[in-house]
């Protein structure tokens, strides 16, 4: 009831549905960070298909510091008892949320729409909270890509490599040939991602899910660890000298110019390609990264616990829409990610998307298809910035990687 | 009852605004030190737990890195800052044609935020296309000034912004404290001969020292709380060579839900701006008693 104050806005909005709520009337107060371009036409969709329905629908856009922002203004919310109807959380995160008690139970839909089976298993766990479901899935990014210049890797001989020692190989000879072999930018971030492609890649998917899931202190020991390290330290020599604080999409601009060979990053970069009017497979080839497995990066909303029969309405009929196939193909089409749900037509997404989708059934099968650490999906936010700390210090220094790794087991305990 | 209001009116009137800053400065100065005591996370908690966050905070290496750049952040800028500012006062002292204009244009820097500063500073020490790109494409093929990137260098890039950003402000504080200087006593060393530079440095300097510990002061809460300038300049980078404790406890409140690190990063900044401020009110209070 105090959203009523909220703004001037809101409120008209809220006192028209609430009159309407006695027949059933559905409405939702939804915040999220998708502000840019593209994202905000993604977000477009969900709202024209929530009124479609009969339902009112208030935006509460939050921009800034990838999420940061919305979760302060979430978090303000949810202190002074004020909470949206709906908002964007992923990862642990939910289980957070959960645990402080404030999200609603969404099972109903969930069961009555089958998601237990239309998801990967180990997405849907992330959306369960205590045996409830609590969280709809909106997408699926695959952190996991290397992205490449065709023409430079065929002027050069390279093929795309598909181990480590294949990706330093090919470094070496774009070295040479004075290319900048890996677009990089020197943001915490961004080298927590290249660092989990390569614990993901040197060790494999179990030994990342004993590290970097589960925190097992003695995989943060090993020597696979060290390797990891050494790989990194090798993968330094690799950027160029100004890398310093670069920004992803300048890091893509770079591949597609032909300053750089590779990039390794999910696959938003792939907007990038796609919206300077760079073809897949043609100016620019996708790849997993070296070695078996599949990080994911998925997108959900969580509804919160709050009162009004109307506001219970448009919470289950958000959750209907977000997971139904016309949402997940318009909306996925979009932002560059792939459906989270199992079943929808692929056909007119691009040929990145269906390596992503068909890679991540197989490794579903194979129990591979990992949460992504550097993208808040396996660890809560301490403990994922408590390594993130680590790889940036090592990534920037001379560290030797036996101190990194001892650097790493304190630091992972200490944020415990 | 109109003489009540009279002897109450400005205790009424000052009461409102007592209220506000009792609560919203003391009473969350309290609460943040009552949370910096407890195992909060995404939301505070208050169930008190012992000092495992300082414990924590203690044994955190980018805590430390924090706490050593602000010691050299805080060092190199209040000194060079004062240095300058008082080097650039002397000279425009010497009664020079167009003081007004000059002093103006050295005041100028003030006027920007810290944001424009620092991506102004960004620009101008990005190797690719700052000061080491123009220098290069002069021919000097060997030149470089890459500070920005460099990890042990890079907090010094902050120093120089900073420094130029402040040290017309401080000229400006120097100036007025010369001016304030007894023309009599000035005047009598000259004709009994003495040199300007003693004049300067035996009558005119020592007499200034207040003006010294106001802009010590202002600069010194300046470098602690400097957080836009490092946001913008190097955004804590490369890694977290360049953050500061006021980074620090942003990151940890609003990027990492671990709101108790912040709070007790936070309380240890405060214990640090006490240790400068305090001496300096004892001071104070103690020369008005006198």
């Amino acid at each position: 009831m105090k959203s009523y104050v909220l703004s001037t806005a809101s409120a008209i909005a809220v006192c028209a549905a609430g009159a309407a709520s006695a027949d059933g009337h559905a409405e939702a107060e939804v915040l999220h960070y998708w502000t840019s371009g593209g994202e905000a036409k993604s977000v477009a969709v969900l709202q024209e298909e929530f009124a479609a329905k009969g339902g009112t629908w208030t935006d509460m856009p939050v921009a800034g510091g990838g999420g940061d922002a919305a979760g302060t203004a979430l978090r303000a919310r949810v202190l002074s008892g004020n909470a949206p109807t709906a908002a964007q959380i992923k990862g642990p995160a939910i289980q957070e949320w959960f645990e402080e008690g404030v999200l609603a139970d969404i099972s109903s839909v969930a069961e009555a729409n089958n998601w237990a089976n239309l998801l990967p298993a180990s997405i849907a766990a992330h959306m369960q909270c205590d045996g409830t479901w609590c969280a709809a899935p909106v997408n699926v990014h695959r952190v996991d890509w290397i992205w490449a210049n065709t023409e430079i890797l065929a002027a050069n001989g390279i093929e795309m490599p598909t181990t480590w020692d294949e990706f330093n190989a090919a470094a070496v000879t774009l070295q040479a040939a004075g290319i900048i072999p890996l677009a990089h930018g020197g943001q915490a971030w961004q080298d927590a991602t290249v660092f989990e492609t390569v614990v993901l890649g040197l060790g494999g998917a179990e030994f990342y899910q004993a590290a970097l899931v589960d925190l097992d202190p003695e995989a943060l020991k090993s020597d696979t660890m060290i390797a990891a390290f050494d790989q990194m330290r090798t993968m330094r020599g690799y950027v160029d000298p100004n890398f310093s604080g670069r920004d992803w999409n300048l890091a893509t601009a770079m591949v597609m110019n032909g300053e750089a060979a590779f990039q390794i990053m999910g696959d938003w970069a792939k907007g990038e390609f796609l919206a300077a009017g760079k073809v897949p497979g043609v100016d620019f080839t996708c790849a997993s990264t070296p070695g078996d497995g599949y990080l994911y990066n998925v997108d959900s909303f969580a509804m919160f616990a709050i009162e009004g029969d109307s506001k219970a309405a448009g919470q289950k009929l958000l959750a209907e829409l977000i997971m139904g196939p016309t949402f997940q193909e318009v909306f996925n089409m979009n932002k560059g990610s792939i459906p989270a749900r199992t079943d929808v037509d692929l056909s007119g997404f691009d040929e990145c998307a269906q390596l992503s989708a068909a890679d991540m059934a197989s490794t579903n099968d194979a129990g591979t298809l990992m949460p992504s650490y550097a993208h808040g999906m396996a660890l809560f936010g301490a403990q994922a910035g408590a390594i993130t700390d680590v790889v940036t210090a090592h990534f920037n220094s001379d560290m030797s990687s036996e101190e990194a790794v001892q650097m790493l087991s304190e630091a992972v305990a200490n944020s415990q | 009852m109109t003489r009540w209001l009279q002897d109450n009116m400005p205790k009424i009137v000052l009461a409102p605004s007592f209220i506000a800053v009792m609560v919203f400065v003391y009473g969350f100065i309290a609460w943040t030190a009552w949370v910096s005591l407890t195992r909060s996370r995404l939301m505070p908690r208050y169930e008190f737990d012992s000092f495992i966050q300082y414990e924590r905070l203690a044994d955190s290496p980018r805590f430390e890195t924090a706490m050593v750049n602000l010691a050299i952040f805080g060092t190199l800028f209040i000194v060079i800052a004062m240095v300058l500012g008082l080097l650039l006062a002397i000279l425009l002292d010497q009664k020079i044609r167009t003081e007004g204009a000059i002093r103006t244009i050295y005041l100028y820097p003030m006027a920007l935020s810290m944001i424009v500063t620092g991506t102004a500073w960004k620009w101008i020490l990005n190797p690719e296309l700052g000061i080491e790109a123009t220098v290069k494409g002069w021919g000097f093929a060997n030149f470089e000034f890459n500070w920005l990137v460099e990890p042990d260098m890079a907090i010094y890039t902050v120093v120089l912004a900073a420094v130029w950003q402040s040290s017309g402000f401080v000229m400006a504080l120097f100036l007025a404290g010369l001016r304030s200087v007894d023309e009599e006593i000035i005047k009598a060393a000259q004709v009994d001969g003495i040199p300007t530079w003693r004049v300067y440095s035996a009558i005119i300097i020592p007499s200034m020292a207040p003006i010294f510990l106001s802009a010590f002061i202002v600069l010194a809460h300046l470098a602690i709380k400097a957080f836009d300038l490092v946001i913008a300049l190097t955004g804590g980078g490369p890694g977290y060579a360049t953050d500061l404790p006021a980074t620090y406890m942003y990151a940890m409140a609003f990027s990492r839900g671990d709101i108790g690190q912040a709070a007790s990063s936070a309380m240890v900044m405060m214990l640090v701006v006490f240790t400068i401020v305090v001496p300096y009110l004892y001071s104070e209070l103690r020369t008005k008693d006198d």
